[in-house]
């Protein structure tokens, strides 16, 4: 076990105002006090209540297609000549990646608790996707909030929204990326709090969505830990994950966290490198600030304004990251590192050719810093990587980036 | 004595309201944001709501977030803030000036650090938005070993037990949100207002400011006779972009936009502008 944590992590953290060690908590104007408080004791509620719990897992297994399998890159893992690498298919899910498991669970409980208006911010738009998916499923009107370059640049994502019928809203404001749509979204929110839920897409925000995204996707670690000990009868000797606000990441982690054998490796964007200022790697590069209602590491100037972030996966290109990962970060128990665009493209075109598994970009971070981790490793032991997510959405990027046009 | 509390001391005695006047600091450019501080006292507004800019204005409308965007095109920063008081207080020992922003500026300062600079700089109060009381352990020690006053944020969520415990931590006035909602929000319900101020007055002897959603004298006057202070910033900060390219013009229109306010509140003008 790491130095400087106890023997348990799993069930002690956050505390109850939302601290992981000296991150998260709750930093919004007063308007949005009472009803995070009144979000938060329905999810305590609900979270212990055996319907509700039923009701998810019914979709997740029905709807979502859930249990995602585990695969053994065998190609793969002989080519490096290192460690056997595990993939945690969660591309295989309904909409294309884990963001999913998310938003059932946070429409269920905007259910419950009454409320007929969903709104949600969006980067690259999967988040968007995979809320209005559930919202029109549920028949709850659906606002989504997303930068106005990023509509521009993902066109194919604004449409599948507007069909499953969504309104999506161009934020014109500050950088006009996620982190201003986040902005609009809690401006949103803070004006029709009555009857309005809304849907953060990662495990960032103020109390308590780090907590309640984290709990929703850690159905990620818990099926994994029981797939490989199935499988070898052992756990893996390391995992990995990408690591943009961090919800693939805490959701395979947790489950682990008290396996002190098992090594984990969080992974960020470098974008163009991190000495030359154009990524999205607040944990590698950054420091400690307050943004979006938490304290956490975040890409900010001298002056404490929060800078643009750059990395070719748009779900990745995001100032700061959840506090759970800032506190596992300082504790020593995770570790995190960071990977370029051109390495990440590069893993993108290995898995596409060698295991015909066509990777998002994102998730083709984790798997390029895999790629290096294996051949350190010796065959007989094991890497779980969390494939977050599927490329289709990837194409028009990663063409770009080889100067065709689809 | 406090400059906050001597000047609303002053204020009930003459059974008048406080006119709290907010312009961002460095909107629409650095240069002016002196002269338009000395054209708010000209007008006739008791404190200074100076806006800190900051990249991610998560509480504020349109008006307001634009008016940060302008200014952050020149870098105003938190240093620049302060020295933009120090030169005020030069000429202006007695109108109070709060700072009103966000806490990842402050954060990068050091709470101390900006404590100890703010006081020297001659700010009175301090409005973090985005910091409830659950988070002020760390900051507002450090304002009040500084002599500065933690000015907090009520809302219309905000319960009796909210209203007591933060009326209890708060000095130089408390700053009620009229509307849920941003900064500039339309749809002032004065009734509502009415009744949630005399609810925090029963909890308080602090000062009630009203803000948010005032936009005209009409407005102005309306607030002016049921709170103690009357907080107007984006009608404000519209005036100043609207005549951002002709400075002497826009010191001007802001300047007779505040005696307009100042007047209705008083009483002595129609409630046109």
């Amino acid at each position: 076990m790491t130095e400087g944590i106890s023997e348990t992590i799993i069930g002690k953290y956050p505390d109850s105002r939302g601290h992981f060690g000296p991150y998260g908590g709750i930093f919004v104007a007063e308007t949005l006090m009472a009803p995070l408080d009144e979000l938060r004791q329905a999810y305590e509620r609900y979270r212990q209540d055996p319907a509700f719990l039923a009701e998810i897992d019914k979709d997740l297994q029905d709807y979502v297609g859930r249990p995602s399998p585990i695969y053994h890159a065998e190609r793969w893992s002989s080519e490096l000549g290192g460690a056997q690498l595990y993939l945690k298919r969660e591309d295989l899910n309904h909409t294309g990646a884990h963001k999913v498991n998310n938003t059932i669970g946070q429409a269920l409980l905007a259910k419950r608790m009454g409320k007929t208006r969903i709104i949600a911010e969006t980067g690259a738009g999967q988040h968007g996707v995979a809320t209005a998916t559930v919202a029109a499923r549920l028949g709850l009107e659906c606002v989504v909030y997303m930068g106005a370059v990023d509509v521009a640049r993902q066109e194919a994502n604004v449409y599948r929204m507007k069909l499953l019928g969504a309104t999506v809203v161009p934020v014109t404001s500050g950088s006009k990326t996620l982190k201003d749509a986040l902005n609009e979204a809690m401006r949103d929110w803070v004006t029709n709090v009555d009857n309005t839920f809304y849907i953060i897409g990662t495990v960032a925000g103020p109390h308590p969505y780090p907590a309640m995204v984290r709990d929703f996707q850690t159905v990620i670690g818990r099926e994994a830990r029981a797939q490989m000990l199935a499988r070898n009868g052992k756990l893996p000797d390391a995992l990995v994950a990408c690591v943009g606000g961090g919800s693939n990441a805490i959701g395979l982690f947790y489950p682990f966290l008290d396996d002190a054998e098992v090594t984990i490796y969080g992974v960020e964007a470098a974008g163009d490198g991190l000495d030359s200022g154009h990524h999205a790697a607040p944990l590698c590069a950054g420091r400690p600030g307050v943004l979006h209602g938490n304290r956490t590491y975040l890409m900010e100037d001298r002056d404490g304004q929060i800078i643009e972030t750059h990395s070719v996966s748009a779900g990745l290109d995001y100032p700061g990251v959840g506090p759970e990962h800032a506190w596992l970060k300082d504790s020593g128990r995770a570790n995190y590192v960071a990977i370029t665009d051109a390495e990440a493209l590069a893993a993108f075109h290995s898995l596409t050719r060698i295991e015909g598994i066509i990777p998002a970009l994102e998730s083709s971070h984790a798997l390029a810093y895999a790629q290096q981790l294996a051949p350190r490793m010796s065959p007989e032991q094991s890497i779980l990587i969390n494939l977050s997510g599927r490329g289709d959405k990837d194409m028009h990027t990663v063409a770009a980036r080889e100067g065709l046009k689809l | 004595m406090s400059r906050l509390e001597s000047c609303f001391a002053q204020l009930a005695e003459q059974g008048r309201s406080a006119l709290v006047s907010y312009i961002t600091a460095g909107d629409p450019h650095p240069d002016h944001s002196l002269e338009l501080m000395r054209a708010l006292v000209r007008g006739g507004s008791d404190v200074i709501e100076l806006g800190v800019p900051f990249s991610d204005p998560m509480a504020d409308g349109p008006v307001i977030q634009r008016a940060v965007e302008r200014a952050l095109r020149h870098h105003v920063s938190l240093q620049d803030v302060l020295a933009l008081v120090k030169r005020f207080r030069q000429q202006d020992q007695t109108t109070p000036v709060v700072l009103m922003g966000y806490l990842n500026p402050v954060e990068v300062m050091g709470f101390a650090a900006f404590a100890s600079a703010a006081a020297a700089a001659g700010v009175d109060g301090v409005l973090t938005v985005d910091m409830p009381p659950e988070e002020s352990e760390g900051l507002v020690p450090a304002l009040r070993s500084q002599g500065l006053d933690p000015i907090y944020l009520l809302a219309p969520t905000s319960d009796a037990g909210r209203i007591q415990r933060i009326c209890a931590q708060a000095s130089g006035f408390v700053y009620y949100v009229s509307i849920k909602g941003v900064t500039g929000a339309a749809h002032l319900d004065l009734e509502g207002v009415r009744a949630k101020v005399a609810e925090i007055k029963a909890q308080t002897g602090l000062p009630v400011g009203v803000g948010f959603g005032i936009r005209d004298a009409a407005t102005a006057a309306a607030i002016a006779g049921l709170a103690d202070a009357v907080i107007v910033g984006s009608a404000i900060v519209s005036r100043i972009e609207q005549l951002a390219e002709d400075p002497q013009a826009m010191l001007a229109d802001v300047e007779n936009f505040v005696t307009s306010l100042r007047q209705a509140m008083d009483g002595s003008l129609p409630l046109k502008y």
